[in-house]
């Protein structure tokens, strides 16, 4: 029966490999507020391939989490997409209805929220939530749902799942509920997850389990994932490539090895010496100076630049997208000479 | 905390904005409605209206060498037998019904605002207490305010007129009863939260008196949700006092509030003259929904948990 | 579930014991006893008389022992007006009030709930705008006024509806009611809108509160992540959490309804407690003034129970507090 529902599915292998699975293009969020335009999102590009990991990384305010509602489509008035383009498979979303975007999310794309808590219905049982994610999307009757979802609960390692299933959030420990969180996700087997925090609220133990559920599943089904952190320490573990993101706007991109390994933009540089472990013992923690600017009212040239210990003239003015290196995309007029970070 | 909202908020905190003080502040804020600047306003017109009735109104109706029984039940804007015209008619003993209704609003708001105000003092001052001291004396208090919440106003009022009887002084107490409680349980809520915070620990520290650091200190910080109860309460006891008077239980025949007017008007009704009881009615309609309109605003505005 | 059941029992039983405390001695210390419960019209010889055979010239404690032996009884004292046991007048007319109340109820129910959504989910508009200010108007009438206006418009100038009385009524699973004839449906309308106005009124508004907060809260957004229709999101996920609280306020609410009943009764002859209640206090009928108290607390405690109860059953993570994963 769920191999009946499994082949109903479009099929993985073939025509879409060449084509990547999803293709920014130069996208734009805004939000219109009373006080004023607030630019999230500024022209943002990026692709991902089949299976690939992409990890979009960033301060608070960087517009990575609004990158990821755009292209699931739940960006809410006071804020809409001005210009760009978001091709999934081919299909420009942009440009489709609210009802077709509907039909691809929780089938094609889907999401995990940062808090499980209150992503999950706290009235609501388990299994309700997530049969109606098969049933919205599929025509198979209850009792094939409740199997499937015994097999998702399974697949992302929650020990007797009969019981979960009829249990209710409040009833979980944080951990499970995030497993619960992403086993609705994979259930449909979608061609893209995109992951908002998933670890962040979760003990440290917990993040590296619910990372190494992630990565098992993504590798069994050929799912795309982007995530969406400010944990430099998490997205090295998981992801294949890097986007760095600043004020709305990506400043560096390319392979995990190299952006981790040899940063050439000054913030990626900060950020990767900000984390303790970077730091040698008993020397003052390395901190980049200033705060990030308000979205409201961006300087501007370089949004980095009142903090930037490289920045100098150019800088005034906003630097274009280059790609110094095959695959490699960097905003900056001044970048680092590549060294080792030690 | 929604997510789509996040890159707003940060952005408006991150700006620096122009020093002003609370009160322009406020003030801006409640401007932001018109409607409410327009309840305010008129507001301030009916009370205006209300304590200069014996100069504005054009017949002194409960001086009965003013009234002429002759000219009873005429329709609105009528000339009667003593030559004036009565604009919004007259009721069934001849009383022109403008005038009874500006002596009327003039009682409604005068017993509506004065057992609020004693309400308010008595229940302030023991919701104060009651979180300042804490401990026992603060379950006991709150048991009774519950208890006594948990009731219809309308039926303490009434049990308490059926004991007490009849008379101006035992309305303003069965309003005064029904009232205190609500008042009681805000200030406690919000001196209870004042007095964990430091400024109080530093008066203390500074070997002030309690009752210094109670009204000084600790009430001024709890007065902007005292005020939204303050307008919510007062439309409530006008209407109470309303209803009391018009089930013929509230003030006597000699202080005719509204209520009592619409009550002397209801007989009219069947046989078809409606402006007996329409116009008062629409008088203490008006009266009521611009009191909640003021009261509306100012709960938003002094709202902390709606990020302004 | 059942330890939680009886404790609030027996609460309940505190509660009622301390009540009947207050009333007594609020009664006797209050007022003069003596005319709070004989007929002061009679005379002298014998007001003497009736003062020995209630008792009132035994020590206090003797007293309320008497009456707390006669309540548990059934004997609330006799109406001076009726000359009939308070109790049976009141448990007479108690189900035309509740008959109203219940239909109040419903309409608040039935339009306060749809309207207030809609307000909640698109506030912007123009026909949210004029619901919520239609609850402004909603709060502000006087309910007596209202009635007054109703009566006018739909019995005087209409002729549509009766102006006054209850309407004939059937028996249904033993219970007479007139809410089981279509006539009787006639009669309720006017005084049922009457007194629903107020509650539509605050159902819309704390429909729509509710509905403003939930619909920015994550479970919503994962729910619409997941690809759900609208109608579900709203229908179930949103609907089941605000429900919640509107439905324990509702019922709660039902005590003052049947409490405000004494205006609408008053005005529509509507023949139920409350304009017992009135016209016993404007007669100085003092045993009744006294039995209704009682009833009236009686009935609160156990609305208020109820809801308690109902409330625990429907939001899981109350019923399902001392479990753990």
């Amino acid at each position: 029966m769920i191999e009946a529902a499994a082949t109903a599915q479009e099929p993985r292998i073939g025509t879409g490999d060449a084509e990547p699975t999803l293709a920014v293009e130069e996208l734009k969020t805004h939000f219109f507020t009373r006080a004023g335009v607030v630019k999230a999102v500024d022209g943002v590009s990026f692709s991902i391939k089949r299976g690939e990991v992409l990890g979009i990384v960033g301060e608070s305010g960087s517009g990575k989490s609004i990158t990821g509602l755009s292209i699931i489509g739940l960006i809410d008035p006071p804020g809409r997409i001005v210009s760009g383009a978001i091709r999934f498979k081919g299909r420009d979303l942009t440009k489709l209805s609210e009802e077709e975007i509907r039909q691809l999310r929780g089938d094609r794309i889907a999401m995990i929220f940062q808090d499980p808590m209150m992503a999950l219905n706290p009235v609501l049982r388990i299994d309700t939530q997530i049969i109606e994610a098969v049933r919205a999307h599929h025509d198979v009757d209850r009792g094939t749902a409740l199997e499937m979802a015994r097999e998702a609960l399974s697949a992302v390692g929650i020990p007797a799942p009969e019981r979960r299933l009829k249990a209710y959030p409040h009833e979980l420990s944080g951990g499970m509920r995030q497993r619960v969180a992403i086993a609705i996700a994979f259930i449909n087997k979608p061609d893209l997850i995109i992951a908002d925090e998933p670890t962040t609220a979760l003990d440290v133990t917990i993040q590296a389990q619910i990372l190494h559920v992630a990565q098992e599943l993504c590798r069994n089904t050929g799912t795309a994932l982007i995530w969406i952190t400010h944990d430099l320490a998490v997205v090295s573990a998981i992801a294949d490539r890097i986007a760095v993101m600043y004020a709305g706007r990506i400043v560096e991109q390319g392979t995990a090895a190299e952006v981790i390994g040899s940063p050439l933009h000054p913030y990626t540089r900060g950020l990767i010496g900000s984390v303790p472990s970077h730091n040698a013992r008993g020397k003052r923690l390395y901190q980049i100076s200033g705060m990030t600017p308000s979205l409201l009212h961006l300087p501007p040239g370089c949004a980095f630049r009142n903090r930037c210990d490289y920045a100098g003239p150019l800088c005034s003015e906003a630097p274009p997208v280059t790609e110094p290196t095959q695959g490699r995309q960097l905003r900056c007029f001044y970048p680092l000479k590549s060294e080792a970070m030690s | 905390m929604s997510v789509t909202e996040a890159p707003a908020a940060i952005a408006e905190k991150n700006d620096a904005s122009a020093v002003e003080t609370p009160l322009r502040r406020f003030v801006s804020a409640y401007c932001e409605s018109k409607l409410a600047v327009g309840a305010a306003l008129f507001l301030l017109v009916l009370i205006l209206f209300a304590a200069f009735a014996p100069l504005i109104a054009p017949q002194n109706p409960y001086d009965l060498a003013q009234v002429d029984v002759l000219d009873s039940r005429l329709p609105p804007g009528e000339v009667g037998f003593s030559g004036m015209t009565y604009w919004l008619g007259s009721d069934g003993a001849g009383r022109d019904l403008l005038s009874a209704m500006l002596y009327g609003l003039r009682i409604s708001l005068s017993v509506g605002f004065l057992s609020g105000l004693i309400a308010m003092a008595i229940g302030a001052a023991i919701g104060l207490i009651a979180a300042y001291v804490g401990g026992r004396v603060d379950s006991l208090i709150m048991r009774i305010v519950d208890l006594q919440l948990s009731f219809p106003a309308i039926l303490v009022a009434l049990m308490l007129i059926a004991v007490l009887g009849k008379g101006v002084d035992k309305i303003i107490i069965a309003l005064v009863t029904v009232q205190w409680a609500y008042y009681a349980r805000t200030v406690r809520g919000s001196a209870l939260v004042e007095s964990q915070k430091e400024y109080v620990e530093a008066a203390r520290c500074l070997g002030l008196s309690h009752v210094r650091i109670l009204f000084r200190h600790i009430l001024p910080n709890c007065l902007p949700p005292l005020i939204v109860v303050a307008t919510v309460q007062a439309a409530h006891a006008i209407a109470l006092e309303a209803t009391l008077s018009f089930l013929g239980v509230g003030l006597p025949q000699t202080e005719p509030s509204l209520g009592l007017l619409i009550s002397n008007g209801f007989e009219y009704v069947l046989s078809g003259k409606y402006w007996i009881s329409t116009f008062p009615g629409i008088a203490l309609l008006v009266t009521i929904v611009t009191i909640n309109l003021v009261g509306d605003q100012l709960r938003d505005v002094l709202n902390p948990r709606l990020a302004r | 579930m059942t330890a939680f059941i009886l404790r609030r029992l027996m609460q309940s039983v505190g509660v009622v014991a301390v009540m009947s405390l207050i009333v007594f001695f609020g009664v006797h210390i209050v007022g003069d006893p003596v005319y709070l419960l004989i007929n002061p019209q009679a005379d002298q010889e014998d007001i003497e008389a009736a003062i020995r055979a209630l008792g009132l010239d035994r020590p206090i404690w003797e007293q309320y022992w008497h009456f707390l032996t006669g309540a548990l009884q059934g004997d609330l004292g006799r109406s001076f007006v009726f000359g009939e046991p308070a109790l049976k007048l009141i448990l007479d007319r108690m189900p035309a009030t509740l008959e109203l109340a219940i239909a109040a109820l419903l309409m608040a129910i039935i339009f306060g709930i749809p309207l207030g959504l809609y307000a909640g989910l698109k506030p912007q508009s123009w026909a949210s705008k004029t619901i919520m200010a239609g609850s402004i108007l909603g709060f502000s009438l006087p309910t007596f006024w209202v009635g007054i206006m109703l009566i006018m418009v739909f019995a005087v100038m209409l002729g549509w509806l009766p102006s006054t009385g209850r309407g004939p009524t059937a028996t249904f699973l033993g219970i007479t009611s007139s809410l089981f004839t279509l006539e009787g449906w006639r009669y309720v309308l006017l005084p049922a809108t009457n007194l629903a106005l107020l509650k539509i009124s605050l159902v819309v508004r704390l429909t729509r509160a509710g509905t403003r907060e939930a619909i920015h809260q994550d479970y919503i957004r994962f729910a619409r992540a997941k690809g759900l229709p609208t109608h579900r999101v709203i229908g179930v996920h949103l609907l089941k959490n605000i429900l919640i609280p509107v439905v324990t306020v509702l019922g709660l609410e039902f005590g003052n309804l049947v409490a405000f009943s004494v205006v609408t009764e008053t005005i529509f002859a509507w023949p139920g407690m409350g304009r017992l209640l009135i016209s016993s206090i404007q007669s100085l009928d003092r045993p009744v003034i006294v039995a209704y108290l009682i009833i009236i607390v009686l009935m609160f405690i156990i609305i208020n129970l109820v809801v308690d109860i109902l409330y625990s059953l429907l939001d899981p993570r109350v019923r399902l507090g001392e479990k753990s994963a």
